[in-house]
Formats: structure tokens, C-alpha cells, sequence
């Protein structure tokens, strides 16, 4: 990130301090990395009740007009006329080479109406993207100010009901506006059941009150956000997703509808029409390190010869999963479970298993 | 009698005998956050000042322990290796890192005591 750039702040910044958050910075935003309760708590409770999380460092994005959906699967891998109303897509953004600038998920809101939730780190990038390509369709692009908060877990339906919000009707990837200003999709980033809501930046204290008034909601911060998500076996855009990897290699191809790729509308097709008929050389897995010592980001696979096969790319302990988890790139030839692969840190050659993805069973809400 | 030294690294120094314990303060690992993974060094090793002589490593990263003088080291604590959370619930207790024999006493006198610790992190 740069230094030059001032660091952003949330809008409910002062909640975060009352509630005695430890900050850092991530994507150039002061974000609440843990509270009192501490990573491994804050995940477990996420897991068995309901976290709470403000993830506005997110960038919301409304697109309408005309020609939206052509523009969206124009500058996406996806059928957007296809999409129902109310139905939630994960894609991708993707340069000419099939390399990946970012991740996203976008709802239809409407007939010419939809919402495209961006990385933080990746949102005044994605938004020249965006631009350079919607000139050549009838669509407005509209960065919205908004408060974001994820409320995942168990108790997340519940617990939104609690709080005067509703959203029992929505199953999985599908979002609603559920009063003026408002988006809110069952979707998340940690495997389990729950809600990310948008909502006006005067509306949202109030609301963020009431629902940690209810003892079965407690702040999570980003630590456990990346723990969850790890277990959970989703990628983190600049660490296992990046414009040098591309949606085959990276194992996400069942975002990529089959026929779509072939009809090559949108920007990268022919790139990865090209990966797909070659055979991706390396494939994203997940990794279990033996023992007890976490594998981080960064680190180098080798094989029993002490062969260079891979890299990790997201890695650490895995509080619900018990024992140290990780994913990253192997040559495909290794990427079955099982696959015994080693790693080495601080001089101690650690031996790790590709492990299927998610470590813990993903529970969310499918229609 | 055992007396008590501090390091600007948040390590806390108990000698006794000629022998010291070393951990990391409450207040370091109250920073670090819950650990998982205690890397100790091996009884006999010789450590100099600075040297690193763990690793603590939490949920997100890994972080290092640095010998606050030189010494030979005459024990760890083995109750981590199952149990690394010791560090967080008794962190100047039975969450202890290790004992190292000194080699020049002298170099405790650059050390902090606990008031002058206290004010540092004030």
C-alpha cells in the first residue's frame, strides 16, 4: 500500500475504540483487528453464535442503466442477464491475460439494477476497470458511502430478526433491499450461515447498538476474519487470487460458467479458453501442515528431492479446525489429497498434506 | 533472593543463583494475541545478546523472543509445546519460555527493574 495516502477511517471508528478494539492497518484502512475477547474467542463464538463484523472498508458499487447487464458480462465471467432478481453471483474481474484484479459478488436489484461488492484494497482500481469499460455501454457506475457489517453464524437469522431486520426469506446468495438505502445478501466470508448488510452511515450506529444488545452477537475483528475465511477455504484476493493467477489455476473455474467460456463475451475469455484447452500448470489447494507449528504466507513447497512444487499463499492456525491450516499453489500433478509436500521454516523441514477445501463444514442456508 | 529485570523487548528476566527465567510480560502478550505454536531452543545451546531464542507464534503471525544476555541454556518449558496458551493465561508464571545459565552478570545492570518497566509502557 501506499504511504503517501492518508489513512482511511471507518465511519463507526468510535464504537470500535468504546469497545476497546486493537487496530491496524489493512488495504490503507484502520480496521479492528481483535477486541478484548481475543482472535481464538471471537472465532469460536462466530462459529457457535453470531459475529459481527463492520467490513466497510468494502466498496459497494451500484450499476444501472440499460446496458448494465451486458457491461457486467462484459467485464465479468458471467451470464448477468441470466440472473434472476435477488440472486447473488461470486465472479471475477479479468485482465486480457485471465489474470485475476479482483473478486466480487454481484446481485441483481432489478431489471437494470445491480450491486457489485469490491475488495477494499482493490476498489480504486476495480472502479478504473469499471470505468474504461463502461463507455462503451448505456450504464452508470455509482460508488455508494455506506456503512457494511457481516453478521455470520448460527444465530445471525435470529439475531437480525431480534434487531427489527428480517431476512428469513433469503437463502443463500440472494440479497434484498429491505428499506431505502439498504442491501443485505446471505452471503459472508467466514462458511457459515449469515447476512452482509449495507446501510446509511446515520442509520447504522443505531442499529449496530441493538444488535450487540443481544448477548448471542459479540464484535469480530479482522484476525478472526481471516482465520474463519481460511478454514472456510475462501481466497483472499491479493494473497491466493492475483492478476498472475486465473480462475482455472486458482480452482474457482465453478464460478465460470462452461458455456460462457466458450462464447468468449467477456474480457480474458480467450485468455482462459486457452489455460483451460493447455491444462492449468499449477492448482490452488488446501494445506495441512503436521504438527502443530503454523505455515504462513510466503513460504516455499518442495518435494521429498527438496524440489521448488509450489508456494503458500494463505496460512496460520485454524481455531475451530483444531491444528494449523494453509492453502497456496502446487504443480497439478500434486494436487491430489494426500500429496505429501514439505516446507521449510526457520531450518526445520515441516511436512505438509494437500487437505480438500473447506477444513470445517461450510453451513449456509441454500434454498 | 531472586530479583526481577525487564527488557525494552517486553521479556521479563528472574534470576536466582546465577541462573535466570525468562518470559514475556502481560503487556507483550496481550499485544501478540492468542499463541499456538511456542518454538524453543535447545537445552545446551549457547545464546548471545540478541540472539533469537524463541518463536511465539499466534493465530496470525510469528514473532520473536530475544536472549536478553548471554548464556547457556539449562532449561525450557516443555509445558508449552501442548499448551502454548500458558503464555497468555500466566505469562509471567507457568507460561515461562526458558532458564539459561549466565555468563557475565554484569550485563543485568543494562537491565530495567520493574518500576522503571511500568513507566516504559506507561
Amino acid at each position: 500500500m501506499s504511504d503517501t495516502k492518508p489513512q482511511k477511517h471507518l465511519p463507526l471508528e468510535a464504537l470500535h475504540e468504546d469497545a476497546n478494539a486493537r487496530f491496524g492497518t489493512f488495504a490503507g484502512w484502520r480496521m479492528p483487528l481483535t477486541y478484548p475477547a481475543g482472535v481464538m474467542k471471537e472465532h469460536l463464538h462466530t462459529r457457535e453464535s453470531a459475529g459481527l463484523f463492520d467490513i466497510s472498508h468494502m466498496q459497494l458499487f451500484e450499476v444501472e442503466g440499460a446496458g448494465a447487464a451486458d457491461f457486467l458480462s462484459r467485464a465479468c465471467p458471467i451470464d448477468a442477464a441470466a440472473l434472476k432478481e435477488g440472486q447473488s453471483k461470486y465472479t471475477v474481474l479479468l485482465n486480457e491475460n485471465a489474470g485475476i484484479i479482483d473478486d466480487l459478488i454481484v446481485t441483481r436489484l432489478g431489471e437494470n439494477r445491480f450491486m457489485v461488492v469490491a475488495n477494499a484494497g482493490n476498489a480504486d482500481k476495480d472502479e478504473a476497470h469499471f470505468r474504461a469499460i463502461a463507455t462503451a455501454f448505456e450504464v452508470s457506475l455509482t460508488p455508494l458511502e455506506r456503512v457494511l457489517l457481516a453478521l455470520q453464524g448460527p444465530e445471525a437469522e435470529a439475531a437480525m430478526i431480534a434487531a427489527g431486520l428480517d431476512l428469513s426469506d433469503l437463502t443463500f446468495m440472494t440479497g434484498t433491499e429491505p428499506r431505502k438505502g439498504w442491501f443485505a445478501a446471505r452471503s459472508g466470508y467466514t462458511g457459515e450461515d449469515g447476512f452482509e448488510v449495507a446501510l446509511p452511515v446515520d442509520e447504522a450506529e443505531r442499529f449496530v447498538r441493538t444488535l450487540l444488545d443481544d448477548e448471542r452477537v459479540q464484535w469480530v475483528g479482522l484476525a478472526a476474519r481471516d482465520s474463519l475465511r481460511l478454514e472456510a477455504g475462501l481466497c483472499l484476493h491479493g494473497q491466493d487470487l492475483d492478476e498472475n493467477t486465473d480462475p482455472a489455476s486458482a480452482a474457482i473455474l465453478w464460478a465460470v460458467p462452461k458455456a460462457l467460456r466458450e462464447k468468449g463475451q467477456f474480457i480474458g475469455a480467450e485468455a482462459l479458453q486457452k489455460i483451460i484447452a493447455d491444462g492449468a500448470r499449477e492448482k490452488r489447494v488446501g494445506l495441512k501442515p503436521e504438527g502443530r507449528q503454523p505455515v504462513r504466507a510466503g513460504a516455499l513447497l518442495i518435494n521429498e528431492a527438496g524440489e521448488r512444487v509450489g508456494r503458500v499463499t494463505s496460512g496460520g492456525f485454524g481455531p475451530s479446525a483444531g491444528h494449523p491450516v494453509a492453502m497456496g499453489y502446487v504443480a497439478k500433478p500434486l494436487s491430489a489429497p494426500g500429496t505429501r509436500l514439505f516446507t521449510e521454516v526457520r531450518g526445520n523441514r515441516i511436512a505438509l498434506d494437500v487437505h480438500p477445501l473447506p477444513f470445517t463444514p461450510q453451513r449456509y442456508k441454500k434454498g | 533472593m531472586s530479583q526481577t529485570y525487564f527488557t525494552e523487548d517486553h521479556e521479563w528476566i528472574k534470576v536466582e543463583n546465577g541462573v535466570a527465567t525468562v518470559g514475556i510480560t502481560d503487556y507483550a502478550q496481550e499485544q501478540l494475541g492468542d499463541l499456538v505454536f511456542v518454538e524453543l531452543p535447545e537445552t545446551g545451546a549457547t545464546l548471545s545478546k540478541g540472539d533469537t531464542a524463541v518463536v511465539v507464534e499466534s493465530v496470525k503471525a510469528a514473532s520473536d523472543v530475544y536472549a536478553p544476555v548471554d548464556g547457556e541454556v539449562a532449561e525450557v518449558n516443555d509445558a508449552l509445546t501442548g499448551d502454548p496458551a500458558l503464555v497468555n493465561s500466566a505469562p509471567t508464571g507457568d507460561g515461562w519460555l526458558w532458564k539459561m545459565k549466565l555468563a557475565d552478570e554484569s550485563q543485568l545492570e543494562g537491565l530495567m527493574d520493574e518500576a522503571a518497566y511500568k513507566a516504559s509502557i506507561a
